[in-house]
């Protein structure tokens, strides 16, 4: 395999405390030194990174790739090069494919899919039931044996409070990690957009904050009990995350992300109807989103997501409502993540850490840090060009994009991928 | 807000309908001032006139109504437009790409206004968004968001009965949270320059941050009643009894039903309205669905009028009074 030499650039490597230029050196997929070359390196391939900032490749907790089952819309393939050209070098697939991965065969397709891709890890997460339908348990400790990465019911709360303390007990005796985007399903009903004055405004049915507190109240109570190591994806209002914050300090094992879109837009961004602001979680109130801001940066979120999601044109093309959720989000992550830097949100370091090692921690995998002798993933981007979102232009099949004419600032020009270089600008 | 008004063409004239919010008072005192030429006065027949000859209008309704989209094709016949009903199938249609496709066929039948109804909030932005652009297209409501026409006829209505909006109180009454009628009332009477409107009924069916609209709550209809000027009742569907939202007919007759008893406590000249149809017994009394006070038939009535003024105005024969220029105030 290749010897690489990242030349020049500006290293920001939280695991390891480093925000300084240091050189970076590369052979047989890991890191073999920081700084200095180790002697005897001969690089077959050199990166200029002069003027350019090099950190961990990132490790986005949630992205939904389509395949399989919705391959019209996207596929491992066309998604892992999205993923690529965005600087992700590790994508967390829920489970509500078709069919849902609650069998190790469906395990097994993604990997050989996203090895045959060849352009980002691919770690998925197992059903918390079977076919997420609530009722009964998944066959938990076979899906982690063969690669899951930790249990999900998606989209799809566990709305029977028994079977929702039997999964944790069960996640528990495993040692596994469940994952949960706390939602009430009786408050959110049949709602598309945050309950307040513009869903008023537009007549769209709503779905309340407290369709979110009330689950995430319900969950700690039960995590209180069981001792299950939960972690709380997508939360979208203020009150949730200062729930989380309490219960944190109350010492119970939890962490929780935040999607790149609720740290950036608000209800306010549906204008009259734009189905691209069509999401789940909604979009919710401005002092939601800055809640959110505040609580990424007191460390109360520990990662944030992209939570990509793209669709074909059809999928967008109805009234609002009837318009399917979600955002093609893995080429807007980063710049819109360093945009929370330019907002004076949080430093460069502490933002990286939320998009690399505490994301990996969370599901417990090695990657997210660039210290020797760790997995050479690696995103180099140039923080100081500008470019204009089309989604025309997005690598992603879905073109799905509310950032549509939005400048953002910060474009990815390498990702290596176990040392390998698989984008480049 | 991201883009322009849609509502509106390059020299800020009418070209769609659909929604209220966001036109400024002299476009709707345009629409009034129009109306008033096809609204015949007592004793006088109404006369078809030949402004939109050629001009065919289809009516594309995905949910039932008869009185509404009767009343658009008589406007629409009355000015001389070739009349097209398409009542579709909501199932049928849930996909957005047949929609779209059928809208494509429609415009190759060469239709120069959709008037369209559905059952989903922003259907007609929607349609608006994708059509040819000589085409208009006017809200005949949607979902729970908008009804502009149903507004229009009721300012018309209201002006006709109380001439200066600027010193009226108004009282709506009844379902808000799924009312597209109620939001369009609102946004038409604030912008026409109605210092208060109230909106009445239990929490259930008034939406949160309903202040936030321009409006004042009141969940005591005695107190919500109290010296208003105009009393505007709504239909209560009897789904609504299904959801939680509410324990009976009786209760809510007994709480929010308008009665004579009840109505003594607005203004002694005050007017009854209702966009009907209306369930006796369940909103309003008959004694005062069918009273002096009501106005109720004289809404259906000015419907015809307000929606021919619409139509005439969104297609273009109607350069109207320069709405730009005029300062609204009636």
């Amino acid at each position: 395999m290749k010897r690489v030499h990242i030349q020049g650039g500006h290293l920001v490597d939280p695991a390891n405390g480093i925000d300084a230029p240091r050189d970076l050196f590369i052979a047989e997929g890991r890191v073999v030194a920081v700084g200095e070359a180790p002697a005897g390196f001969a690089a077959d391939h050199r990166i200029d990174a002069r003027g350019l900032t090099v950190v961990p490749g990132l490790v986005d907790l949630q992205a939904r790739l389509r395949e399989p089952g919705q391959e019209h819309k996207a596929t491992i393939a066309s998604e892992s090069a999205a993923a690529a050209a965005g600087g992700i070098t590790t994508l967390c697939v829920p489970p509500d494919t078709e069919p849902v991965i609650d069998t190790p065969a469906v395990v097994e397709l993604i990997h050989q899919r996203a090895e045959a891709a060849g352009r980002a890890h691919i770690v998925p997460l197992g059903a918390l039931t079977r076919a997420l339908e609530g009722q009964q348990l998944s066959e938990m400790a076979e899906l982690q044996r063969v690669g899951c990465v930790g249990m999900s019911n998606a989209r799809r709360p566990v709305s029977n409070t028994l079977v929702l303390r039997r999964a944790l007990e069960y996640a528990a005796s495993h040692g596994i990690t469940v994952f949960l985007q706390p939602c009430d399903a009786h408050l959110a009903s049949e709602g598309c957009a945050h309950e307040g004055s513009i869903s008023a405004r537009l007549g769209l049915p709503g779905i309340p904050a407290s369709a979110e507190t009330v689950a995430v109240a319900q969950i700690l109570m039960l995590i209180e009990q069981t001792g299950t190591r939960v972690h709380f994806g997508q939360l979208s209002t203020a009150r949730a995350a200062s729930m989380i914050a309490r219960a944190r300090y109350d010492g119970l094992p939890i962490s929780a992300d935040v999607a790149a879109h609720h740290l950036h837009l608000t209800d306010m961004d549906i204008g009259y109807f734009n189905s691209n602001c069509h999401v789940e979680p909604p979009l919710r109130s401005e002092r939601d989103r800055d809640g959110l801001r505040a609580a990424l940066a007191r460390g109360t979120l520990d990662a944030i997501c992209s939570d990509h999601q793209p669709h074909d044109a059809d999928a967008k093309l109805a009234p609002f409502c009837d318009t399917e959720p979600g955002i093609s989000a893995l080429e807007t992550f980063l710049p819109l993540a360093l945009r929370l830097v330019t907002d004076g949100v949080l430093a460069l370091p502490d933002l990286v850490a939320r998009l690399t090692c505490q994301p990996a921690d969370i599901l417990g995998i090695d990657a997210g840090r660039l210290g020797v002798g760790d997995r050479a993933d690696v995103c180099i981007f140039d923080a100081g060009d500008h470019w204009r979102v089309t989604g025309e232009a997005l690598v992603s099949r879905g073109r799905n994009t509310p950032f549509e004419g939005w400048d953002l600032q910060g474009r990815v020009t390498h990702t290596l991928l176990d040392g390998r270089l698989v984008y480049s600008a | 807000m991201t883009t322009r008004d849609i509502q509106l063409d390059d020299d800020g004239r009418l070209r769609h309908l659909l929604t209220i919010e966001g036109l400024k008072r002299p476009i709707l005192t345009d629409i009034l001032d129009y109306a008033e030429n096809f609204a015949p006065g007592p004793g006088q027949s109404v006369k078809k006139v030949p402004l939109l000859r050629s001009k065919t209008i289809a009516n594309l309704f995905f949910e039932a109504s008869t009185r509404t989209r009767t009343t658009f094709e008589l406007a629409a016949k009355r000015l001389s437009a070739d009349v097209l009903n398409v009542n579709i199938n909501t199932s049928s249609t849930v996909k957005g790409e047949s929609l779209l496709d059928m809208l494509r066929n429609l415009e190759a039948m060469h239709c120069d206004m959709f008037v369209v109804r559905h059952s989903r909030s922003g259907a007609a932005h929607f349609i608006a968004r994708h059509v040819a652009p000589h085409i208009s297209v006017i809200n005949g409501g949607d979902g729970s968001h908008a009804h502009p026409t149903q507004a229009m006829l009721d300012m018309f209505t209201i002006r006709r009965h109380k001439g200066d909006f600027t010193r009226l109180r108004v009282a709506i009454v009844g379902d808000i949270l799924h009312s597209r009628v109620a939001r369009s009332q609102i946004h038409a009477l604030t912008t026409l320059g109605v210092p208060e409107v109230r909106v009445i009924g239990p929490h259930t069916l008034i939406p949160n941050d309903a202040e936030k609209l321009g409006v004042h709550v009141f969940h005591d209809m005695e107190a919500g009643l109290r010296d208003c000027d105009v009393v505007i009742m709504l239909r209560l569907q009897r789904e609504r009894m299904s959801g939680a939202l509410l324990p009976s007919e009786a209760e809510y007759f007994s709480c929010y039903g308008l009665t004579p008893a009840k109505l003594a406590l607005a203004k002694p000249d005050a007017i009854v309205m209702h966009p009907g149809p209306i369930n006796r017994g369940v909103e309003i009394a008959s004694e005062v669905a069918d009273g002096p006070q009501s106005v109720i038939l004289e809404q259906v009535t000015n419907g015809i009028a307000v929606r021919m003024a619409i139509m005439a105005m969104t297609l273009g024969r109607h350069r109207g009074a320069e709405s730009g220029e005029s300062e609204g105030g009636t």
